[in-house]
């Protein structure tokens, strides 16, 4: 299914040579080569530098490009934010990883009252053109604080772009196109997925990026629009609006299930590509939304309610909605906290059934 | 064994309150002169007994005494104290303004006009800001920002540069090296610090300089850009002025008790001087000290500027409640417009009739300015930027979302 959708993707970047690579290599890769294209882009975070970061994503970056423009910053997100928005302030596009997205609150008043308030407050005399990386989700036994997937905080957020790729090929393209985007960017990635495209069945054995399409990335520049959903498999049945590990979960359920779903990976939360959603639940006239994030107040809400208000006399059935309990992330129960396969496949068969 | 006595809570109180003076033996004084001025490669260590005294040039009779009186010829002081009379004037007009509701709400910063004015001449073009909200004197020192344009931001009207986003006094001012203000304090603190490392990224002659009140000081974001600064050596001046009252609270709430603000500095390794902030001179040099160290390698310089916040926290306070009324008057280090006048007066390059000359024209240059400036309308008369625009700048270029919003509002 996925070599129907794979032209698409690629077209960006058809002619390059390309290497299969991991999200980790790929996300080193767009660092790399704005790194190179830019002089005034950045790199930092707590173990970013001469470690080259405790998932390896900035590995070699700092031999190549000097500490002046990779290195290792003090543990503090809001330092490690705050200063990012100094620098953006001077003409700088930084790059700053949070180690893990559960660790962001203490820089949520430099996120929020000022990366995303920046140009608005001074009528574009000030911008914050930042790209702030965060690994987040579960699936990699993290417990409460290394598990978490908090979109929603900062899809809530006005002025913030809020992007979430699910594979090596949208991780390289999307994260340039952050980088070099003027706005403010939370760059999310799914942890569980930078190894491989993990489907939610946790019992068999792992599937690497390298036997995946998608895991074949382009050595060089390109980037990927924001604000554009992938139809990451077409189908008749019904549409999947999801994001990040879920993609993966959820096309798993639509083969346990044999049910034709249309998964849509929106890849940008916010802002959203509204139209490839409506186009599909229009098509389909039924509706799934899944994520990992918690279920109340969570992104999901946003993404039904504009269902509802867009696909109303289209819709089917009621919309269902699969999500991570309201339960902080537990440690030894992970798997029956985790949305895996067999809740998206129930969620799948009520839509269809009723 | 005697029994202990229970623990109790210690919660700072200053001396002074509504019908009680202060006393201010707390502010810890040096004379003037008295404080040594070590070289401008010292070891922040080496700065200690500097952090718990109090660097002071002009003294009681105005003569300017010590290591600290800066060489300058007396056109830049008389350009200091036309500043610091233009800030006190600007202010005072701006308040009546707000309480004739052309504007929403106002902030003054009498009392402190000596240390934002004086900093201002001690920096270079190109150098960037991160203020509070009573630094309005960066901007009113120097001669290429137009009065007009600030009383537009104030007014909120059609020729505000920040097209109504903010509360008056939240000035915007890139090409002035002046960051846009944010209400959310401290924040800014940090980001002067991300700048300067910026600057010092790549390879420029720029440095940042900080701006935080005694209050936000408590704030992480301070201790964060402590940190910062010290670990990269950024070129950036950390700024605390010290004005005794954060609102209704007392600096002592803050952290100022039996210690000096000035002290954190030393504590993060940092070269920390705490300055008489109402003596011209004194913020000069110990501005133009600072900045020399940023543009030489040197690293960060935290300075508290020791002032008294003589008016209300804003136009929405009434500190009669919380501290004597005349509190002002007996605070020790004095009014800083009074005191350069009278260091200028003594060394002949000043006169009374000078002063009432300038004054008439300041009143006269500001009037002009309001007047202009209330052409384009005020925040009363509805003359303000549409309710269309409220959907700009919040990306740069508007999102689907917002087109749609706008529409739903019908404009």
């Amino acid at each position: 299914m996925l070599t129907e959708t794979k032209p698409k993707l690629m077209q960006a970047a058809s002619e390059a040579k390309r290497t299969p690579m991991t999200m980790i290599q790929a996300l080193r890769s767009a660092m790399d080569v704005m790194l190179e294209r830019d002089p005034n882009v950045v790199v930092f975070g707590q173990d970013v530098g001469y470690f080259g970061g405790v998932f390896r994503c900035t590995e070699g970056l700092q031999a190549k490009y000097g500490q002046s423009r990779v290195f290792d910053t003090p543990i503090s997100e809001g330092g490690i934010v705050g200063a990012a928005v100094g620098m953006g302030a001077y003409g700088l596009r930084p790059v700053a990883e949070i180690q893990f997205a559960d660790y962001f609150y203490p820089a949520s008043d430099q996120i929020v009252s000022e990366a995303a308030r920046l140009r608005y407050r001074s009528a574009g005399d000030f911008t914050a053109p930042i790209t702030i990386r965060m690994p987040c989700g579960g699936g990699i036994y993290g417990g409460q604080t290394h598990s978490q997937s908090p979109e929603a905080l900062f899809t809530h957020v006005c002025g913030l772009r809020t992007v979430m790729p699910s594979n090596p090929y949208d991780a390289k393209g999307l994260l340039i196109a952050s980088i070099e985007n003027d706005d403010p960017v939370i760059f999310l990635e799914p942890k569980r997925l930078y190894n491989g495209p993990f489907d939610g069945h946790h019992d068999k054995p792992v599937v690497p990026w390298s036997k995946h399409p998608l895991g074949e990335v382009p050595d060089g520049y390109y980037t990927l629009p924001l604000e554009s959903a992938a139809v990451f498999r077409p189908g008749r049945d019904l549409t999947v609006i999801t994001y990040g590990t879920m993609v993966f979960v959820s096309e798993a359920a639509a083969l346990d299930t044999g049910i034709d779903a249309e998964i849509i990976d929106l890849r940008s939360l916010w802002p959203l590509d509204l139209a490839t959603i409506v186009d599909s639940v229009k098509k389909t006239g039924r509706c799934v939304v899944v994520h990992e994030a918690t279920r109340t107040s969570g992104f999901g809400a946003e993404l039904e309610s504009l269902v509802q208000e867009h696909c109303f006399y289209h819709l089917e059935a009621p919309i269902e909605r699969v999500a991570g309990w309201d339960t902080p992330y537990p440690h030894a129960q992970e798997w029956a906290y985790f949305p895996g396969p067999s809740r998206v496949a129930a969620a799948f068969k009520r839509a269809m059934e009723a | 064994m005697t029994p202990r006595e229970p623990l109790r809570l210690h919660v700072p109180e200053p001396t002074g309150r509504p019908g009680r003076h202060t006393d201010f033996s707390y502010l810890r004084l040096s004379a003037a002169g008295e404080v040594k001025r070590p070289p401008l490669d010292v070891a922040p260590a080496d700065t200690a007994a500097l952090a718990y005294s109090l660097v002071r040039v002009l003294d009681d009779e105005g003569r300017a005494l010590g290591p600290w009186a800066p060489q300058v010829d007396a056109a830049l002081l008389q350009r200091g104290l036309r500043a610091m009379m233009k800030t006190r004037i600007f202010d005072a007009r701006m308040l009546i303004a707000q309480r004739q509701k052309k504007m929403s709400f106002y902030m003054q910063c009498l009392g402190e006009e000596a240390i934002a004015t004086a900093h201002a001449l001690a920096l270079q073009s190109g150098d960037m800001c991160f203020p509070t909200y009573r630094q309005q004197g960066l901007l009113l020192a120097r001669d290429d920002v137009s009065l007009v344009e600030m009383i537009c931001q104030l007014l909120s009207n059609e020729h505000d540069p920040i097209k109504g986003r903010q509360l008056p006094v939240m000035y915007s001012m890139k090409r002035a090296g002046f960051f846009t203000i944010s209400g959310n304090l401290a924040t800014q603190f940090i980001q002067a610090v991300g700048w300067g490392m910026a600057s010092a990224i790549k390879g420029d002659t720029k440095i940042a300089s900080g701006w935080i009140g005694d209050g936000a000081t408590a704030e992480a974001d301070f201790h964060t850009a402590l940190t910062f600064a010290h670990v990269y050596r950024a070129p950036v001046i950390l700024n605390v002025v010290n004005n005794q009252w954060a609102i209704s609270t007392f600096q002592a709430i803050a952290g100022g008790e039996a210690t000096t603000f000035a002290a954190r500095g030393v504590g993060c390794g940092i070269a920390s001087l705490r300055v008489d902030g109402n003596d011209f001179l004194a913020v000069y040099a110990a501005s133009q000290w600072a900045a020399e160290r940023a543009r030489s390698n040197l690293g960060p310089t935290l300075i508290e500027w020791v002032t008294y916040r003589a008016g209300p926290h804003s136009t929405s306070d009434d500190p009669s409640k919380y501290r004597p009324a005349d509190d002002w008057q007996h605070f020790p280090l004095g009014d800083p417009i009074a005191r350069l006048k009278a260091h200028l007066i003594a060394i002949g390059a000043w006169s009374e009739q000078q002063h009432v000359d300038a004054q008439k024209e300041l009143e006269a240059q500001v009037s002009a300015a309001q007047k202009e400036a209330e052409r384009y309308g005020t925040l009363a008369d509805g003359h303000t930027f549409s309710a269309a625009t409220m959907f700009e700048d919040v990306y740069k270029d508007m999102p689907e979302h917002l087109r749609r919003q706008r529409q739903e509002l019908g404009v």
